[in-house]
């Protein structure tokens, strides 16, 4: 059943320097259940793209066009208040970069989560003090800490406090940027098995928005690569990983270093990631593209699906 | 790749940080508290050698590469680059040490003067010494860091250009001295991961081409498979162990070792998930409990663990661990 | 090369004029500038009328404006609009010079404060608090009753009493500045102290010296303004805090003499704004913002 699609969506950004196309025509489905990486590096669209879902965009920002059907409620176009109501938080819930600077330093964190859900549910406080309870159990922290104050949590339980907070209305969705990039290796690692846990407990669909592809391979069984504001490949995660075919992907894997496994050899992607103010033409990655073809430099490629649930956007693949 | 000879020689450095607890209290209380970041450490580093200095934040590699090369002065130990005895040079001796050992940052955004052009920048460092001939020198060390034509960067400034030209700007003026030995703090942790390749690739062929040694710092695991020839991880200011990167990576014998190794993620999904062996998170280093320091999380601490402080000894292989349980 | 060089900081004067034109304040308040600094430059071209003690039309004291004097005459008969238009220059001269001063000790105490730490930074700290705590305006009267009223000592005294904003607003600066890694690279490749501070920090510091200097000449002309109202500006040069000075002195607020005692105040408001704007605009520009990535 498919509980987020994504369609033709479009994202520019007005600055002083022109409009840059940070997202331009991503389109993207997403199971229930299912756990999606969306990897490309800075400057991709992944944080946008997940802004746009969630409405959280800069002023500067502008959703030219597309639809984002979550249980068929077109986000775009709903209004304020129906998505302050019925959507975030209940229905889908973000953990951002940094999140652990995201806990007000002068309120009890408990507290800050019982705020988050009376405003969303009808019940009592003494109730949703439960609640918060339970979720800090949820995600392995002594309940009785929902008394302490932010300061007094290190970085990794900050994170685990967060998580609580994005799972306390019990959302379908949760859209996840950069969770564990400012974790020390085994902090991270205690985190990412949290993730997992809670996916594989609660039935919890995900987009996981990161650079970092080892941290894609370890929690997301789908994984779409993007590429100056597009997305260039799609597909289960081992199928990116073994059988990559756009050869930004097959880049990417290559340099990939791995702690176990065979030892990567250095093959640096020639050139660096395009002004997104004025894109090259035809295919986007074609500057630095191994095997550019004449027609790479003029159309844009469309997606082709090369095996069932693989979608590549290349010429290539033709 | 690296010969037999020795670059740099650190026998028991330590760096203490005395903790300022508000007057009063110093006042009051007799003793003194440190964070002990750096407390004892040894190792060697051979010429043309990438030695990786591994751990998570606030092990102490970072510490340890600012007081290699007196950055940040040391509370006792030595080092010695080549014949000069580090610790014990004075004002004139240290500006000339500085012409051998430099260091290449992590950022490479705010590594950079912004308000200075790209020549004078790099220039700098013969400027401070004297060793004239500017342009023909600058030009020499843009070729090496391929940074093409040089010309065309003399007067850019940093904001003008990308992360990774930032750092091999950052590269150039390290060089430009001819050092013969490099400090690397996590040089390529925030660049984009298809940028990452080509700076390391730059760094073995200066490497190469100019007989530099590095002391590479990073918390990145993976990519010291690729880039050391030999590594050492730290924990709360000491060296727990220290191999060959394969030897160390493929048979890690401390429990932290072992811990981390199991804790870094695969880039592959049919590989084994990240998985945490050991609990709780880095005590606090000031007052530390006798004993091997890691004693309070590690999952098969004996008794003599809590008691002494196992030393750091070779078990072959040039494989050295400090761990009362591995001998 | 040499032309290169050129190229590389006239790309950099132009985006600063790019940003800067965004301001509409900015550009509001320079151009009331540029008009005020015109206008300052010539008065005797400009003003219609001579200026002088004993020039006055003596057949015409404290007239409302009329088509022959457009702002009507003071008590000596002499042509308001032409004392407006001399005494523009006085109020320039002053701010800027003792911005010069504020500008030149903000700097040299907040730098050093900021960058050798320590108790360099301790005794230079406690300084600025001295000057903080005592009163500037009070601080003002006495010392210009004491030393004496002139062009001078007034430019002295309100740049002694000024400089604290700007030292403390430097030393927060040279601190976050002082971590950034570049300074550590130059103390890396060798460099002295004196070259860390003249090559690194003060060019970093620079815009912040340029807009905290602006926005204190506006409160220098200020200061002056009220000095020379309070009976304690020179006598012997025409100013328009001397002229209000003057206007309160004959009664002009009980008597209606409305435009002997508006005018110098509202062109003393309208210069101090438009180094406000242009401070305000600067601010934009200079203050630590998103990084360009």
């Amino acid at each position: 059943m498919v509980l987020l699609d994504v369609q033709n969506l479009r994202t520019y950004f007005n600055t002083r320097a022109g409009k840059v196309k940070a997202v331009d025509d991503v389109s993207f489905q997403l199971e229930k259940g299912d756990a999606l990486g969306l990897a490309g590096e800075s400057g991709c669209g992944k944080t946008t793209t997940a802004l746009t879902i969630m409405r959280l965009l800069p002023f500067n920002a502008e959703v030219l066009s597309g639809r984002v059907l979550l249980n068929d409620v077109d986000l775009i176009t709903i209004d304020d208040k129906g998505l302050r109501e019925e959507i975030r938080m209940k229905q889908m819930s973000m953990v951002f970069q940094g999140a652990m600077n995201a806990l007000n330093p002068v309120f009890r964190v408990g507290e800050q989560i019982k705020q988050g859900i009376l405003i969303h549910e009808d019940i009592t406080k003494e109730a949703a003090w439960e609640r918060v309870r339970e979720l800090f159990d949820l995600v392995g922290i002594n309940p009785d800490r929902a008394r302490e104050y932010p300061h007094e949590f290190s970085g990794g339980m900050k994170q685990r406090v967060i998580i609580a907070m994005a799972l306390s209305c019990n959302p379908n969705l949760v859209i996840a940027d950069e969770p564990v990039t400012a974790l020390d290796v085994i902090v991270q690692a205690q985190i990412l098995e949290l993730i997992r846990n809670l996916r594989e407990n609660l039935g919890l669909s995900m987009i996981m928005i990161t650079h970092d592809l080892s941290v894609i391979a370890d929690t997301c069984n789908k994984t779409a690569i993007m590429y100056a504001g597009k997305i260039v490949e799609m597909a289960d995660s081992i199928a990116i990983f073994k059988q990559p075919e756009h050869p930004y992907t097959q880049g990417l894997i290559a340099n990939f270093p791995s702690i176990i496994g065979e030892k990567k050899k250095f093959i640096p992607i020639f050139g660096s990631p395009p002004n997104l103010i004025s894109p090259p033409n035809g295919c986007r990655f074609h500057p630095r593209c191994p095997y550019v073809k004449e027609v790479c430099r003029k159309e844009e490629p469309e997606v082709v699906e090369v095996e069932r649930g693989h979608f590549v956007a290349c010429h290539l693949m033709k | 790749m690296s010969s037999d000879e020795i670059a740099v020689r650190v026998r028991n450095l330590k760096k203490w940080f005395p903790v300022r607890t508000g007057i009063l209290e110093d006042l009051i209380s007799r003793k003194k508290r440190y964070v002990k970041a750096v407390d004892g450490i040894s190792f060697d580093i051979k010429k043309r050698q990438i030695y990786g200095l591994a751990g998570e934040s606030g092990c102490g590699k970072t510490t340890t590469g600012r007081v290699i090369l007196r950055l940040l002065e040391p509370t006792s130990g030595k080092v010695q680059l080549g014949d000069l005895d580090v610790f014990s040079l004075t004002k004139r001796e240290l500006k000339f040490y500085r012409r051998r050992a430099q260091i290449i940052f992590q950022d490479p955004y705010q590594s950079l003067n912004p308000k200075m052009n790209i020549f004078d920048f790099i220039s700098e460092p013969l400027k401070v010494h004297n060793l004239g001939n500017e342009e023909e020198q600058v030009i020499d060390v843009l070729n090496k860091v391929e940074l093409v034509p040089p010309e065309e960067f003399f007067y850019r400034f940093p904001h003008e250009l990308s992360g990774g030209q930032r750092q091999r700007v950052a590269i150039a003026r390290a060089i430009i001295m001819n050092p013969e030995f490099i400090v690397a703090d996590e040089p390529v942790s925030m660049l984009d991961v298809s940028i990452r390749s080509s700076i390391l690739k730059l760094m073995f062929k200066l490497r190469d081409e100019m007989d530099i040694s590095y002391l590479y710092i990073t918390h990145d695991l993976a990519t010291t498979r690729q880039v050391c020839d030999k590594i050492a991880i730290m924990y709360l200011g000491k060296f727990v162990e220290e191999a060959k990167t394969e030897e160390l990576l493929s048979n890690p014998l401390h429990p932290y070792s072992q811990a981390l190794i199991s804790a870094v993620p695969i880039p592959d999904p049919t590989a084994r998930k990240s998985k945490i062996t050991i609990t709780g998170e880095i005590p606090n280093p000031i007052d530390l409990p006798p004993g091997c320091s890691f004693s309070s999380r590690c999952p098969y601490a004996k008794e003599i663990c809590r008691k002494e402080e196992p030393n750091l000894v070779e078990v072959g292989n040039n494989h050295r661990v400090a761990c009362h349980l591995r001998l | 090369m040499q032309k290169n060089k050129i190229k590389g900081y006239a790309r950099s004067i132009r985006k600063f004029w790019e940003q800067y034109k965004e301001s509409k304040l900015g550009i509001i308040g320079l151009f009331t500038l540029l008009f005020f600094i015109l206008v300052s430059t010539f008065p005797e071209v400009l003003a219609p009328y001579p200026v002088g003690v004993l020039q006055g039309d003596r057949k015409n004291l404290l007239q409302p404006p009329s088509s022959k004097y457009l702002l009507g005459t003071d008590e000596l008969g002499r042509d308001i609009l032409s004392i407006l238009i001399h005494g523009g220059r006085i109020s320039l001269l002053i701010g800027l010079f003792a911005t010069l001063i504020i500008a030149f000790i903000g700097t040299f105490i907040g730098v050093s404060a900021g960058y050798f730490g320590g108790k360099t930074e301790e005794l230079l700290m406690r300084l600025t608090d001295v000057f903080l705590v005592i009163p500037g305006l009070p601080l003002m009267i006495v010392m210009a009753s004491l030393l004496g009223a002139n062009f001078f000592n007034m430019i002295l005294v309100i740049g002694i009493t000024g400089w604290t904003g700007t030292a403390r607003v430097l030393r927060a600066q040279v601190l976050s500045l002082k971590e950034m890694p570049f300074i550590e690279s130059t103390r890396a490749i060798g460099a002295s102290d004196a070259r860390i501070i003249v090559w690194h920090i003060l060019p970093n510091v620079l815009p912040l010296i340029v807009a905290q200097a602006v926005l204190r000449i506006g409160g220098s002309i200020l200061s002056a303004a009220t000095l020379s109202f309070l009976g304690l500006g020179d006598s012997t040069k025409i100013s328009w805090g001397m002229t209000l000075s003057y206007a309160f002195g004959i009664g002009s607020i009980f008597n209606d003499y409305y435009w002997y005692i508006i005018p110098p105040g509202v062109c003393i408001t309208l210069i101090v704004l438009s180094f406000t704007f242009i401070g305000y605009a600067l601010d934009g520009i200079v203050n630590p913002r998103i990084r360009e990535r």
